[in-house]
């Protein structure tokens, strides 16, 4: 196959893949809340209810598209954008096999931070725009939680880097050949998980949208397929964040040879998608300086302490990638 | 701190030992349950208990006569105004309902009206199949109420307990009453 058409056929499956995926995860995460719960969830359109990914595009699709009159026309609509954008964005730097993988930056772990980021701006916009105080308050919620967790999600990641040498994520896959990084970064695994949870802003940590506070946050006043985009972007924001641990933390691509490589990372990012939704299954949601203060009391001297200590052992042992 | 880590952790744990027990949803009506049977018995549901209010009947005492005597206090108590009544005599001096009126569609199935009733009459079942298509048809009238039995009482009966003198029956000689005494013989 020319590299052109390749590259075309890549791009066009990440993007349908994960857009599936996501919709298909909806309906996933709430058979599997069922199934924790010992209910059985939505199990009527189809075989196992699994239509309901389809009933759920359609319904929202049809649904009356609604701008409030006091809000910022433009930013309101931008916002929602903003998010599945950044998202995608942020798939194009994942390994999905050896050579099958948009773009190799050789600083992808940076773009993968930068592109988690800019998501912020979605929720702030959207919750600025909508002039509505409910959704004021869980854009800044929004604001002060992903800001601060990004300060120790980039730097947990900085153990990982200083062993692989290098920032690009197909060198970090090669560099875990013998042992697993969540192996010899433990602590900036459990850092990453809980920064990625509150990153994606999901329970417990979804304060942004708390809906027995704030009735539903930043997207209170989004209705239709607008809201339909905040809502994928949720579950893109998952599946993003569940692949670069995978990537980063679990190996990648790497595994026996008996399935193909992509198969191992699929296994790897479902069993994390998983392990997201019995965090929402089990986890009641903290206060919010709770929420604070535990990231930065706890978790950003976690972080720095973890850098240290790996960085003393790499200069002590003269370690080389 | 890390007593509450522990303490999430164990909490992931239980959760996720909830895997393997069964769901407690019983698909009704679509698959059967797992015991109790409603009233057409090839329909299988979750069981419901005898004092379950459900859908209201009208019953008869042991003599197989109808219990309601028209007093009015069941239509009295109800909250949400359903009950329609209108008491009649028969040629014994008898009260009983001429027409007996619940709308459904607006009871709420609280049992009061059950509760307030002296002669047991009006009691409610465990059956809630009672979907209409049609609003109208949730207004049962007496026909659609009266049962031949006599429901949760078996051995109830108002009249041969009361001290009313009716038909057939005058005063004093009711269960446990004694003769109505002589006032003149009671005189010095
Ligand atoms: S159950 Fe309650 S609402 Fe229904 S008829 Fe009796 S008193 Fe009225
Ligand atoms: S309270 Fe009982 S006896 Fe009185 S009218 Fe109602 S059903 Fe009949």
């Amino acid at each position: 196959m020319p590299d052109e058409v390749f590259i075309y056929v890549i791009v066009f499956g990440t993007l349908l893949g994960t857009l599936t995926f996501a919709a298909v995860l909806v309906w996933f995460e709430r058979r599997l809340l069922g199934l924790w719960q010992d209910r059985l969830g939505p199990n009527r359109v189809g075989p196992f209810g699994i239509g309901l990914a389809l009933a759920d595009i359609l319904k929202l699709l049809t649904k009356e598209d609604w701008i409030p009159p006091f809000a910022d026309r433009i930013v309101f609509i931008f916002a929602p954008t903003a998010v599945l954008i950044a998202m995608f964005m942020g798939f194009t730097v994942i390994p999905w096999a050896p050579g099958v993988q948009i773009v190799d930056l050789n600083i992808g772990l940076l773009f993968f931070l930068g592109m988690t980021s800019l998501a912020v701006y979605s929720v702030l916009l959207g919750g600025l725009a909508s002039h509505n105080k409910y959704s004021l308050l869980g854009a800044l919620r929004a604001g002060a939680q992903m800001v601060s967790y990004e300060v120790f999600m980039g730097l947990s990641l900085m153990g990982v880097v200083m062993l692989a040498g290098s920032f690009s994520l197909v060198d970090i896959v090669n560099a875990q050949q013998d042992l697993w990084f969540v192996v010899s970064q433990p602590l900036g695994f459990f850092v990453f998980l809980i920064a990625g949870i509150a990153e994606s802003h999901r329970l417990p940590f979804d304060l942004p949208e708390a809906e027995h506070e704030l009735v539903a946050g930043f997207h209170t006043e989004y209705s239709g397929m607008k809201f339909g985009m905040f809502m994928l972007g949720e579950y893109l924001g998952v599946i993003l964040i569940s692949s670069i641990m995978a990537t980063v933390f679990f190996g990648g691509w790497l595994g026996p040879d008996f399935l193909p490589p992509f198969f191992w990372l699929a296994i790897k990012i479902f069993t994390l998608i998983c392990f997201f939704v019995l965090l929402r299954a089990a986890i009641p949601r903290p206060r919010f300086d709770q929420l604070m203060s535990l990231g930065w009391k706890i978790m950003l001297p976690l972080t720095l302490a973890n850098l240290l200590v790996t960085g003393g052992i790499v200069l002590l042992t003269g370690y080389q990638p | 701190m890390i007593g509450a880590l522990i303490s999430q952790i164990r909490t992931l744990w239980t959760v996720l030992q909830h895997t393997f027990t069964p769901a407690d949803t019983v698909e009704y009506p679509a698959k059967p349950g797992w015991f109790g049977v409603t009233k057409n018995s090839t329909k299988v549901g979750p069981y419901l208990a005898p004092r379950y209010r459900g859908r209201i009947v009208l019953t008869r005492d042991p003599d197989g006569v109808e219990r309601c005597v028209a007093c009015n206090l069941c239509a009295v108590v109800c909250p949400a105004d359903c009950i329609a009544l209108q008491k009649t005599e028969d040629e014994n001096g008898r009260w009983y309902p001429e027409f007996f009126r619940i709308n459904f569609s607006r009871c709420i199935m609280c049992g009061f009206c059950e509760e307030a009733c002296p002669t047991y009459s009006i009691q409610l079942t465990p059956d809630f199949e009672m979907c209409e298509y049609d609003r109208q048809n949730l207004v049962y009238e007496k026909d659609n109420l009266l049962i031949d039995g006599p429901g949760k009482y078996p051995d109830y009966s108002f009249y041969r307990i009361s001290g009313m003198a009716i038909g057939g029956k005058g005063k004093g000689e009711a269960e446990n009453e004694a003769p109505p005494a002589d006032v003149r013989s009671l005189l010095p």
